[in-house]
């Protein structure tokens, strides 16, 4: 049995469903925000961009990498 | 799709489908709205400034996790919430919300909201949250509320904590200055929920709660209302002498405890006829000044806080 678009469920369900939906769509927010938030506090921000699951001293300052 | 159908016969049955209402009502809306108070305060007057965003999810977390512990205690407690007038039209004894339905969310709000607190701020104050949550289900709910009389002055914890839990966010520590705002609630709660039960005397002994109305009679509780009373004074003055106390703080807790001190005496001074005279007029009143106290402590500290900012909070100045 195929449920079909008009189904009666649908209509009584639209407000649980709707509230689901805000609930995921603030969590993404929330999420998201987070990551911005830590990634700006990071107290050197290199700490985050030379690493990409292997370091990278090219994007290290020349001063830095001869040390 | 014979689950699926049997589902919508027994919804049809119950004459119901719970909303979005429904579930955020079993998250006790009212008692979240003291959380979020007396958590946001124990956040903001720590001496280490949050990023708005990570307090804004910090509370929001502490208060989901209030709201979980608040489905679990309907959840398990829905058997005496039918029996109360109070508390028979939540959402499970009303047979709006299946209690499967309460023990899910409460289970899966508690793992979201404390691992959400430990990820965003840090771990000590996502432990001091699921403490506080087993603590109002475990210890309070499943355990004192119908063994003992007591009842009421250990659960009276999980209550306190949410400040305290404020507090590390910010800090990452526990302090004599959280331990006190802790105090200050976990005292205050039993003259708070005694003078209340003092006024809805019948529905405890219905529902085969001991609140100490039903176990030691009234005169007991009128007693027990001025004794911690003045128990609650030494917390709340001495709050004012830590660092985030201060002369506006001190003002403020010297004129509510004395209100509060002589609503307790007028309670502790009459007998059931007095009671039964005015209906009860003297106890409502001093529920509503128990109210008012904890607003305007809370309250006064966060205005201690906001006049360090110009140089005019604490002692010091």
């Amino acid at each position: 049995m195929v449920i079909r678009v008009e189904h009666e469920l649908h209509t009584r369900r639209k407000g649980r469903n709707a509230g689901v939906g805000l609930l995921l769509v603030g969590f993404i927010a929330i999420v998201f925000g987070l990551t911005v938030v830590k990634v700006l506090q990071l107290d050197d921000i290199r700490q985050f961009e030379t690493f990409d699951h292997a370091p990278r001293p090219q994007l290290m300052p020349e001063t830095e990498v001869g040390q | 799709m014979t689950d699926f159908s049997a589902n919508e016969q027994s919804i049809q049955k119950a004459g119901h489908e719970a909303g979005m209402g429904d579930y955020f009502a079993l998250l006790k809306p009212r008692v979240m709205s003291l959380v979020v108070f007396t958590a946001l305060v124990g956040l903001l007057v720590a001496p280490v400034p949050v990023h708005p965003f990570l307090g804004f999810v910090a509370i929001l977390c502490i208060a989901v996790g209030a709201g979980a512990s608040g489905a679990l205690n309907m959840w398990w407690d829905a058997d005496i919430d039918a029996v109360m007038k109070r508390t028979a039209s939540r959402p499970i004894p009303s047979g709006r919300v299946a209690p499967g339905e309460a023990l899910g969310i409460g289970v899966a709000l508690s793992g979201f909201a404390i691992v959400l607190l430990g990820l965003a701020t840090n771990f000590l104050a996502a432990g001091l949250l699921a403490f506080t949550i087993f603590f109002y289900l475990v210890v309070y709910s499943m355990w004192l509320k119908r063994a003992t009389p007591q009842n009421i002055v250990i659960g009276g914890a999980a209550g306190a904590f949410p400040p305290m839990i404020g507090w590390a966010v910010a800090t990452g520590g526990v302090s004599i200055e959280s331990v006190l705002m802790f105090a200050l609630i976990f005292m205050w709660t039993p003259p708070h929920f005694w003078a209340l039960a003092l006024f809805v005397k019948s529905d405890y002994g219905r529902a085969g709660v001991p609140m100490l109305t039903e176990t030691h009679g009234r005169d007991a509780t009128r007693r027990h209302v001025v004794v911690y009373t003045l128990l609650l004074v030494p917390v709340a003055l001495g709050l004012g002498l830590t660092s985030i106390g201060g002369p506006f703080y001190m003002a403020v807790a010297v004129v509510m405890n004395a209100w509060f001190l002589k609503g307790a005496y007028d309670i502790w001074q009459r007998d059931d006829a007095a009671c039964e005279a005015d209906k009860h007029a003297v106890e409502i009143k001093v529920f509503k000044v128990s109210l008012y106290y904890l607003f305007a402590h809370f309250g006064a500290l966060l205005v201690e806080a906001a006049l360090r900012l110009y140089g005019l909070g604490g002692w010091s100045w």
